[in-house]
């Protein structure tokens, strides 16, 4: 045994406790002299080490917080200063003295595209999670998994571009057969606009959550319990009929709360939508899925620029509270959901 | 279930049933197929039109400086540069509040109520819309203390996004650290911080750097909070307190409307790939230390 | 170095589950005791007061006396840390420190509580590695990662890293049952060279490995399920398995349960 106990001992008492038994005080007799002996153990490196961790979750905490009082400081003169019913009009006329703005029309766009994106986009994200965990070899799973994990990586101003110069057009055909089939019914009746409508956002919201809900539906779908589908099979179960007996039932309400993060995204998705739709200059609400319009998002960020009396920005940042409380809402309610789901 | 098992009782199910999961089974393949579609498509336009503009040398040395939309030549210089710029301001304040985060909730409040109520912040700031952090910063920084729009208050947006992304990713990393290195350190009377310094974060370095490296590429493909918080410039300006800051998500977006037969619609496509190949990039890096990570456990 | 341990009058509780109740037992200095007894008995529990590592799990405290030769590690103003400086422990799996190479494990404990002298380094790891056995073994590749060795050199090393800050007591949670029976009594020939030095208090379920390596044997017991475990009886290793006093030991020797 190295014997460094003699020069320690007179230096501090964390190393003397390091001494041989050679060493004129071995660190017990030391402690018995001297209580505080087992006391002295870099407390200060511990304490403030722990404080930066308390205080790096408190600015966690306190950016949210943060987030809701900003906005909702800043928001408060301009909504006070509102001529007409911030949540049930849709003129948005903040440039003059008269302020006059309402959220109707930003909140069924916004809305409208998001469902539409969810609605295209669960089932293949479904479709997808199942074919990697339970149709083919876990080897080509995982490359598939990995192709649809990559467009999660594509930036978001990509897609929109390829949505407004490639995708849109490309649809153009299909949008004119929807309209003379099913224009009856205002959500498909003739638009404003060819290819920069809500449907051609929607399609590239749905592109673009797909990985999210894809992936998560994935994570359930591979734990479903092994006895589950055992059992299942056992009875003499088709694949389907096992998995809509073991599968499905396990990984619904992790489904779910996938669906509901994929929906937070697409609410709040801002640039692909804002090169995408067209803004239009018709009052009211455009029904159609197959006109123009604008999003919470895309609003404020074409708007940017005029963010220069703190009475405009004020609205536009009203307009950005509201977009807040609803993804906070869905994404809470994600949580729940999320929470509830079976513990294997 | 007396009758004698004959050949035709051990055949596939027949009938509806044999067609259900037919059926099925074509969706599903069905929605595989299209899942992919997408990402080909548009690597294959993005690729297509973007090759020509970015296999010129002036592409990465110069900025479009003195160059129109109808003139051919200049470069991304200003863009990429700024781009990488705000991506590592961003990473600098993040990640070490993200870690620490991390470190909160595996090491010190692990099980507590505490943890449970940060845990679900974390969740709701992964959720906030870029364009709402944006906002944020915008009515902080700029309406109530009166600073100007800089590349500094883009990346402070921008780290309202990375922030929740690495935390996360690390107190994945953190919860796979088993405790009995944890114990094993304790046992040679070795401090509870020092242990997570020396024991617990190299054990985990590999994941920790990969979720960086992916939360840096999604902030670095982020337009939004740029559009707000800086103004895009033609130029290459490399101070982090300039109120004008190119960046590829902005130079695209600056240069969208452009019409076809300009050079500066090629241009656009050029910063197009010149994006997608940084943020894949990010990503096959991000893959690659996390195979080396889990190459050196063994 | 060795020392001697008193337990007096020890309840160990999970919250407000009681998982030991009033355990007293003394633990001479160079000797090896073994605790033995069925699973739940609270034998790893009692183990890990001695060096209050318990107290890792939240929740978890202890009531009642330990004393390392006379001095109360559970008194006032005792640091838990600087108490396992004095009795380190071997777990039940190897665990050497995966992003460290061997030298760096041994040296750790060192390290980290301020060593950087180079050549105090460099002789603690070699006496800690030859007293493990390991020397031989793995000089020329000091710097390969702890875990590319074996699992019973894995476990060595454990042992070497324990070592190296210069305890006075070992205390070893099973160490050998994640081990083929070669590196069983490997450890097993270190166990005795290690109790010429050290105090040593060794938990494990093989009653054969009790017998083989252990000069004083305690068997705990717990009465049923969700009751707290206790000490039976704690004698020479000898008589309990020759001899116990009790009849739930002499139950568990002769493997009637547990």
């Amino acid at each position: 045994m190295a014997d460094e106990s003699s020069p320690a001992v007179e230096t501090t008492d964390e190393t003397s406790t390091l001494a041989s038994p050679t060493s004129p005080r071995s660190p017990l007799e030391a402690a018995v002299s001297s209580p505080l002996q087992l006391d002295h153990v870099g407390h200060a490196g511990d304490n403030s080490f722990r404080g930066a961790a308390y205080a790096a979750a408190f600015v966690v905490v306190a950016l949210v917080a943060f987030v809701g009082v900003f906005l909702a400081v800043i928001a408060w003169p301009s909504l006070s200063r509102n001529t007409v019913p911030f949540l049930t009009s849709t003129v948005w006329n903040v440039s003059g003295t008269e302020m006059a703005f309402g959220i109707a029309g930003l909140l069924w766009t916004t809305v409208l595209s998001s469902v539409v994106a969810m609605i295209l986009a669960v089932p293949i994200a479904v479709g997808t999670a199942l074919l990697v965990t339970h149709y083919v070899p876990p080897k080509l799973g995982s490359i598939i998994g990995f192709v649809i994990d990559l467009l999660a990586a594509v930036p978001s101003i990509i897609f929109g571009l390829w949505g407004l110069k490639v995708l849109g057009p490309a649809l153009g055909p299909l949008y004119d057969w929807l309209q003379r089939t099913l224009g009856w019914i205002p959500l498909f009746s003739k638009g404003v606009d060819s290819t920069g409508n809500v449907l051609t956002a929607s399609v590239v919201l749905a592109i673009m959550i797909l990985p999210i809900v894809s992936a998560m539906s994935r994570d359930v779908f591979r734990q479903t319990p092994p006895d589950h589908i055992e059992a299942a099979l056992a009875l003499g179960a088709t694949k389907w009929e096992m998995i809509r007996t073991a599968v499905i039932p396990y990984g619904r309400s992790g489904v779910i709360a996938a669906s509901m993060l994929g929906l937070g995204r697409a609410l709040g998705e801002t640039v692909a939508v804002m090169i995408i739709l067209s803004q239009t200059n018709t009052p009211g609400i455009n029904v159609s899925l197959f006109s123009g319009g604008e999003t919470f998002a895309s609003k404020i960020a074409n708007n940017a620029a005029e963010f220069d009396s703190p009475a405009k920005t004020g609205a536009y940042i009203a307009a950005g509270l509201v977009l807040f409380l609803v993804t906070f809402a869905v994404n809470a309610i994600a949580r729940l959901v999320a929470d509830r789901r079976p513990r294997s | 279930m007396s009758a004698p098992t004959t050949m035709s009782s051990l055949t596939a199910p027949r009938g509806s049933r044999r067609v259900t999961d037919v059926v099925v089974r074509g969706l599903v393949y069905l929605s595989g197929v299209i899942a992919v579609v997408p990402l080909v498509w548009i690597l294959i336009t993005i690729i297509s039109k973007g090759l020509p503009v970015i296999l010129s040398a002036a592409w990465w040395t110069q900025d479009l400086a003195g160059t129109t939309d109808r003139r051919a030549g200049g470069g991304a210089l200003h863009a990429i540069i700024g781009t990488l710029e705000i991506g590592l301001i961003t990473a600098v304040v993040a990640v070490p509040i993200a870690v620490l985060g991390a470190i909160f909730l595996i090491e010190y409040a692990r099980g507590t109520r505490l943890a449970r109520g940060v845990s679900f912040m974390v969740d709701i700031l992964s959720g906030i819309p870029s364009i709402v952090a944006a906002l944020f910063v915008f009515a902080f920084l700029i309406t109530i203390l009166h600073f100007d729009r800089s590349a500094i208050a883009a990346a402070l947006s921008l780290v309202l996004l990375m922030l929740p992304t690495v935390l996360r990713s690390t107190e994945e990393m953190l919860k796979l650290v088993p405790d009995s290195l944890r114990e094993a350190a304790y046992a040679l009377g070795i401090p509870k911080w020092r242990t997570i310094l020396t024991v617990v974060i190299p054990t985990a370095f590999s994941g920790i750097a990969t979720g960086v490296v992916l939360g840096l590429a999604r902030v670095m493909g982020e337009t939004a909070p740029l559009l707000i918080l800086v103004a895009y410039a033609r130029n290459l300006y490399l101070s982090p307190t300039s109120d004008t800051m190119a960046t590829l998500p902005t130079m695209i977006n600056t240069g969208r409307d452009v019409a076809e037969t300009l050079a500066g619609y090629d241009r656009v496509w050029g910063a197009a790939l010149t994006l997608i190949l940084l943020v894949m990039g990010l990503n096959l890096l991000a893959r690659w230390i996390a195979r080396a990570g889990r190459l050196k456990d063994r | 170095m060795a020392k001697r341990i008193d337990v007096e009058n020890l309840d160990v509780y999970y919250g407000s589950f009681k998982a030991v109740s009033g355990v007293s037992l003394v633990v001479e200095p160079r000797t090896v005791t073994a605790f033995i007894g069925p699973s739940g008995c609270g034998k790893s529990t009692v183990l890990r007061t001695l060096n209050r590592m318990h107290e890792v799990i939240p929740g978890a405290y202890a009531t009642g006396k330990v004393a390392l030769d006379g001095v109360d590690l559970y008194g006032a103003g005792v640091d838990p840390v600087a108490v396992r400086r004095l009795v380190g422990m071997v777990f039940q799996r190897p665990n050497p420190f995966p992003s460290m190479s061997i030298y760096d494990n041994v040296a750790s404990g060192l390290k980290l509580n301020g060593v950087r002298d180079k050549s105090t380094l460099d002789e603690s790891v070699e006496s800690s590695l030859r007293g493990a056995n390991l020397w031989n073994e793995v000089k020329d590749r000091l710097n390969k990662a702890g875990t590319s060795l074996s699992g019973g050199q894995q476990q060595r090393l454990c042992i070497a890293r324990a070592i190296a800050v210069k305890p006075e007591v070992i205390l070893m949670d099973e160490p050998c049952s994640a081990l083929d029976p070669i590196s069983t009594l490997a450890i097993e020939d270190l166990i005795q060279q290690l109790k010429e030095l050290y105090t040593v208090v060794i938990v494990t379920h093989n009653m054969q490995q009790a017998s083989r390596v252990s000069d004083r044997t305690a068997f705990f017991n717990l009465e049923a399920q969700g009751l707290p475990g206790q000490l039976v009886e704690i004698d020479d290793t000898e008589t309990i398995f020759s001899n116990p006093t009790k009849k739930a030991t002499e139950d568990y020797i002769t493997g009637r349960f547990g």
